[in-house]
């Protein structure tokens, strides 16, 4: 076999690659089969695939360098084959998270999910992190060629997601690994010579061929969309996938949806024909049939999120989170002057202006009615229009929303921030409209009320007292914030819309006690109760003290669905036996269960192979084991909270979620590796000077990182209005120069360890690849607690922290 | 399990000051035999307080929530009552055994057809079973004491509440699978005005910590 000279880059570059698109696609599609948490959770512990790559080199490399050639080849076709088999392997092993606190088989099941999906990352690992050991002179281009490959991976992932369904991306990403295999099979000159062609010939088939059964999902049967396929008659009778989410438009023609989510009792209309709209099995939403006339529209009246109709005249309304037009219908129904819709997701307005045209009346282009792409905060700060209602109801499935689901995604729409955009954005006397399902104890409505009395304090309003209104059914509650006082014809307005649909009023300027808790009835008017002491002298010390989070979301704190106490947690599980479990929050448990799995295997990974090969891993001059895990880990961690903490702060500037996140990492990935690639100069420039090249590195990369908390809010503003392209741009080259310098100290701590002894290498490479799948998660933990300006600030301690390791 | 359910009832209703569950109730529940009602691969869990599977994305409530169901119904001996989501068949049992006649419908065939075979086998004459659609309730077998609508429901059918006599009470879950959030409890007036009231299961004082 030929000794090679050069690593097997372009190899390197196409596993990264793959390895990050496949996370990314695990994402989706364990949020399509389970829900988007237990996905987040599973991706995360499966990822220490990496850092258990990174022990198994260190500790097997005398026998796996002398074979790299045939070792690489095999590792990366494994991962072509696994990222494939142990997919499919996972979803039939049957677990489901709903049971796992009352079935003891279930936590045996998630480990054998965790084991497969681990394996493709192991082997991707495997190649790149024994590359680095096998060419230890070089290690800043392997590093580039792995992040640049990494970076191209995740906007890969999102044009393939765009392309192709979830399953037909996955068959790509298991042929990326067969080319992968094939291009270091020719390059390393493995035989027999056939093999770069036979490994070609099994990527086209598997590239080629469309997802056939053998690769279809298989959705949990708790998820909405299984129970409703369950029914006799029912049929999907549209599909669309893209990266925002798979939706899937539904007919039920023997048990019709009837979806009017809390109408009054006292209605006795049924909601006309509906199409059910479910996102990624979850839902559903409403396509309801619509020709034109008023009459079968009138359930919309009997809604609590109806009211702001009846306290104004013929408004022009702003919907936001238009979604299938149920929010269109009822402000048409209630001849709503001008309505601007928002809705975020194209395929879901091109589902209902043309595929079911004829179906839903094309409510987007009725008279009066103007539909906009995009996202509902972003679209708010871009324009100057005012209007006279703004209303938001239920942007998520009560499903997904009673168990917490979205308590770890952040939201931008719900912050104190927001609040004062959407008031500033009113008319005088203009009302904001808020609608949120009923929880018990009041957890949303709460929340949105201490939000909604910040934002005006924010705003500088005197009396917040006399501008909000909030009224509950017995399954959603509607807040109004309005732009201006509310008047005594209001109320008047208010009471009768409440009395004849039996809805109860929680809260309104100089609301009489007599009149809480009459047709919904609560064993104490909680609601009143917590708008009454938010509005007052002692609201810290009642937020402080009630047993859930409602204290208010704001853009640095973005988690409004984050409702989870600690110290309720001992209470709800010891009332398991009364039911109590589902008042816990899901999200936030699983994802401190979540850093828990992770740091445990973490730990596994680092030291038992530090035990175990505690005789073969040898002391370098100057570096000593825990000083390279100090290192390592500390760049891995910092390097992981710069990057999330940013993404969240460019999510609010790109103003969309998902193409946020990847444009962000991608600019990361791409400069950090173009900053690996200058790493070597640099180190060769600064050779005898008093600071280390890592010194200019860390102070640069904290001067750019702290000097951006400040300086970014300020930029950001005046450049909303900018189209797309050019705040992409900008984004891009604001994230450059930081980037660039984080992507020097791993191969510049890597080039020095790799000085003193090959044996540390993989070693190194793995706990930073632990850190990294760690920091991840304590990342989103950390900022639900303490801010994300916090996260950026410890990430520039941890970056001085390791400048102390490095000798 | 009934053992359990009174101990949970009475520690709840000592937390609360409120009366238990009653014992015609307990009672009831003492004399289903509720292994018959789950799939054979989860008999050993049948008498556990907790919720199971029943396929199709269904699930038999936790025992205790039955309880509270049932309790909240105040079944009289006398009393017709309508349950919309037969499930497993086991509320519907529950119910036979303390009403005059229970009516039950379920949307998902083969679960109506295994709910209506075990009912027979278990001697739950009183039981009338149907598969269709809840929506309109079963006018032949109305009006109703008492209705339980254990179906997914974004609002509480117009045909239901017609349906349900004067003084009479119906009782929704509001939740999802194995994950009851709270009780909807929809009483109708001998004036015919409806009050709801809503009632969570546990006795959690929410409001300031320090209870």
């Amino acid at each position: 076999m030929c000794r090679m000279s050069s690593p097997p880059l372009a190899a390197v570059a196409l596993l990264s690659a793959a390895a990050l698109g496949y996370e990314v696609l695990l994402m989706r599609l364990f949020s399509i089969i389970l829900w988007h948490h237990f996905a987040y959770m599973i991706i995360s512990v499966a990822m220490l695939g990496y850092g258990a790559a990174g022990a198994f080199v260190a500790l097997m490399q005398r026998q796996l360098l002398p074979r790299f050639e045939r070792v690489f080849v095999a590792a990366a076709a494994g991962f072509g084959v696994t990222a494939i088999g142990c997919f499919l392997l996972a979803q039939s092993v049957g677990f489901n998270p709903l049971e796992m606190l009352w079935d003891p088989g279930q936590p045996l099941r998630l480990l054998i999910v965790y084991a497969l999906l681990s394996l493709p990352f192991f082997c991707a690992a495997t190649c790149v992190c024994l590359t680095f050991s096998r060419f230890a002179d070089a290690p800043h281009r392997i590093y580039s060629f792995d992040i640049l490959g990494a970076g191209a991976g995740c906007l890969a992932i999102l044009g393939a997601l765009s392309v192709t369904s979830p399953a037909g991306a996955l068959q790509w990403i298991g042929a990326l690994g067969l080319v992968a295999a094939a291009l270091a099979a020719q390059r390393l000159r493995v035989r027999p010579r056939w093999l770069p062609a036979a490994l070609l010939g099994g990527a086209a088939v598997l590239a080629i061929n469309s997802p056939s059964q053998w690769a279809a999902l298989h959705p949990s049967a708790y998820k909405d969309l299984s129970q409703t396929l369950a029914i006799r008659d029912t049929r999907v009778v549209a599909e669309r996938s893209s990266p925002m989410g798979w939706i899937t438009v539904v007919e039920s023609p023997l048990i019709p949806f009837r979806y009017a989510p809390g109408m009054s009792l006292n209605a006795i209309m049924e909601p006309p024909p509906q199409l059910g709209v479910f996102t990624d099995g979850d839902g559903p939403a409403a396509l309801t049939r619509y020709d034109g006339k008023s009459e079968p529209l009138a359930y919309l009246d009997a809604l609590t999120s109806a009211l702001p109709y009846h306290l104004l005249e013929r408004p022009r309304v702003l919907v936001l989170g238009a979604g299938a037009g149920g929010d269109v219908l009822q402000a048409i129904y209630h001849g709503a002057r001008e309505i601007d819709a928002v809705e975020v997701n194209p395929q879901i307005v091109d589902l209902v202006q043309h595929r079911f045209a004829d179906y839903s009346g094309m409510p987007y282009s009725a008279t009066g009615v103007r539909v906009h792409i995009g996202e509902a905060r972003h679209f708010v700060m871009a324009h100057a229009d005012r209007f006279e209602l703004i209303q938001m109801s239920l942007l998520d499935a009560f499903g997904a929303s009673s168990a917490g689901l979205y308590a770890i995604s952040e939201s931008y729409l719900y912050t104190v921030e927001a609040l004062r955009e959407y008031l500033d954005h009113l008319e005088p006397g203009g009302l904001l409209a808020i609608t949120r399902w009923v929880n018990l104890p009041p957890r949303d409505a709460l929340k949105l009320f201490a939000t909604a009395v910040a934002a005006l304090e924010a705003r500088g309003s005197e009396r917040p007292a006399l501008q909000l209104v909030l009224i509950r059914g017995w399954k959603t509650a509607t807040l109004l914030v309005k732009n201006g006082e509310v008047t005594s014809a209001q109320i008047v307005a208010l009471k009768e819309f409440c009395h004849s649909r039996s809805f109860d009023v929680a809260y309104y300027p100089g609301i009489d006690p007599a009149e809480l808790n009459r047709f919904n009835v609560l064993e104490r008017p909680e609601f009143h109760e917590g708008a009454l002491a938010l509005l007052g002298p002692q609201r810290e010390a009642f937020i402080a003290s009630y047993k859930f989070n409602i204290a208010p979301a704001t853009d640095d704190h973005p988690y409004f669905f984050e409702f989870f106490k600690w110290r309720t947690l001992p209470e709800l599980l010891a009332l398991k036996a009364q039911g109590g479990l589902p008042l816990l929050e899901w999200a936030y448990p699983v994802l401190a269960a979540t850093l828990v799995q992770a740091a445990l295997a973490s730990l596994l990974l680092i030291l038992l192979p530090l035990w175990i090969g505690a005789g073969r891993v040898h002391k370098v001059v100057g570096w000593s084991r825990w000083r390279v895990t100090a290192y390592f880990a500390a760049i891995g961690f910092a390097f992981m909270f710069i990057e999330i903490a940013f993404i969240q702060k460019f999510i609010l500037f790109l103003a969309h979620p998902l193409y946020a996140v990847a444009v962000v990492l991608c600019a990361f990935l791409v400069f950090a590796g173009l900053g690996s690639r200058y790493s070597s100069r640099l180190r060769a420039k600064l050779h005898g000077a008093r600071l280390q090249p890592l010194g200019w590195v860390v102070v640069a990369t904290g001067l750019f990182a702290l000097s951006y908390l400040v300086f970014l809010p300020v930029v950001f503003r005046p450049l909303l209005p900018l189209p797309d392209a050019a705040r992409i741009a900008l984004s891009i080259g604001l994230i450059a120069p930081l980037a660039f310098t984080m992507g020097m100290p791993f191969p510049l701590g890597l080039a020095s360890v790799a000085g003193g002894s090959r044996d540390l290498v993989a070693w190194a490479w793995g706990i930073n690849a632990c850190a990294s799948v760690v920091a991840a998660i304590l990342a989103t933990l950390l900022a639900i607690h303490l801010g994300l300006n916090a996260v950026v600030v410890l990430a520039v301690a941890l970056y001085v922290l390791a400048a102390v390791a490095y000798r | 399990m009934v053992e359990e359910i009174a101990a949970v009832a009475r520690s709840a209703a000592a937390e609360s000051g409120k009366p238990a569950i009653s014992a015609a109730v307990t009672a009831a529940l003492a004399r289903v035999p509720r292994h018959r009602f789950v799939p054979p691969d989860q008999e050993h869990a049948a008498y556990e307080n907790r919720p199971l599977p029943i396929g199709f994305g269904q699930t038999i409530s936790q025992p205790y929530i039955v309880a509270l169901m049932t309790d909240l119904m105040r079944v009289e001996p006398n009393h017709v009552v309508l349950e919309v989501g037969t499930g497993s068949g086991y509320q519907a049992a529950v119910l036979a055994e303390l009403a005059q006649s229970v009516c039950t419908i379920e949307i998902i065939e083969p679960l109506a057809v295994e709910a209506q075979r075990r009912l027979q086998q278990q001697g739950y004459t009183r039981v009338r079973t149907k598969t269709g659609d809840g929506y309109y309730g079963w006018e032949d077998c109305g009006p109703f004491d008492s209705i339980i609508v254990t179906a997914a429901a974004s609002h509480v059918p117009p045909p239901l509440i017609r349906q349900l006599k004067p003084g009479g009470r119906m009782v929704i879950p509001v939740g999802t699978a194995f994950l009851t959030q709270h009780l909807l409890l929809v009483a109708k007036n001998t004036d015919g005005t409806i009050v709801t009231r809503q009632v969570l299961p546990v006795r959690f004082v929410p409001l300031t910590g320090g209870h």
